[in-house]
C-alpha cells in the first residue's frame, strides 16, 4: 500500500510524466539540430522544447503546494523550494561576477534550474536535519 | 512549543498514525508536532483539542 496521499500521488505522476518528455524533446531536438540545423522560428520553437517540462515541473511543484492539504507537509515542501531557490541564486549571482571579471567560463542559463533542482536535494537534507 | 499530545494518545493506547487518522493528516505531521519539530496552526491545535476534549491550552504550552 503507498504511503503516499493524492496530492504526492498527482505530483510524483507530473513529474514523472515531465521527465520524460524533457528527456524524449532533449534527444529529439538534439538529432535535429544535428542533422539538418532549422532555422527562423521553427529553430526558436524547437530549441525551447526542453526548457517546456522543465518550466512544468516547476509549475508541478507549485500545484503541488496549493493542492497538499496537510499543512506540515505543506511547509516542509515549502522550505524545501525556498532552499533550492535561495541556493540556485547565490551560486548564479556569484558565477556571474566572477564571470563578468573573466575569472570563470561562461556557462549557459539552463544550468539555473539544473542547480534549483539540486537545491530541492540540499533542502529535503535541511529538512531531515531541522531542529 | 510544549506539548502533551504523545502522553494523551499512550493514554488512549492510539499509535501515532491512529491518531493521524482521526485528525486527517499525515503521521509525519503528528510525530513533528509530538518531537516539537513542528508547532500547528490554530485550526489544527483547535481540532486536537476538539479530539481530545480538553481546552487548548491544556495540550500546549508555549516555551
Amino acid at each position: 500500500m503507498s504511503s503516499r496521499n493524492p496530492a504526492q500521488r498527482r505530483y510524483s505522476r507530473r513529474v514523472l510524466g515531465l521527465t520524460l518528455a524533457y528527456a524524449g524533446a532533449l534527444i529529439g531536438v538534439g538529432f535535429v539540430f544535428r542533422s539538418s540545423p532549422p532555422t527562423g522560428p521553427l529553430a526558436w520553437a524547437l530549441a525551447l522544447l526542453p526548457a517546456l517540462p522543465l518550466v512544468g515541473i516547476v509549475v508541478a511543484m507549485g500545484r503541488y503546494l496549493v493542492e497538499e492539504e496537510d499543512e506540515y507537509l505543506r511547509s516542509v515542501e515549502s522550505r524545501k523550494a525556498l532552499i533550492a531557490t535561495g541556493f540556485m541564486l547565490i551560486v548564479t549571482t556569484c558565477w556571474g561576477f566572477l564571470q563578468s571579471f573573466d575569472q570563470v567560463p561562461r556557462v549557459d542559463f539552463y544550468w539555473a534550474a539544473i542547480l534549483w533542482f539540486g537545491g530541492l536535494g540540499l533542502g529535503a537534507c535541511a529538512n531531515r536535519f531541522a531542529r | 512549543m510544549k506539548n502533551r499530545l504523545k502522553v494523551l494518545r499512550a493514554e488512549r493506547d492510539w499509535s501515532q498514525g491512529d491518531l493521524a487518522d482521526r485528525l486527517q493528516v499525515s503521521r509525519q505531521s503528528v510525530n513533528a508536532i509530538e518531537t516539537g519539530r513542528y508547532d500547528p496552526s490554530l485550526p489544527l491545535a483547535f481540532r486536537i483539542a476538539k479530539l481530545f476534549g480538553l481546552p487548548v491550552e491544556s495540550i500546549f504550552e508555549s516555551d
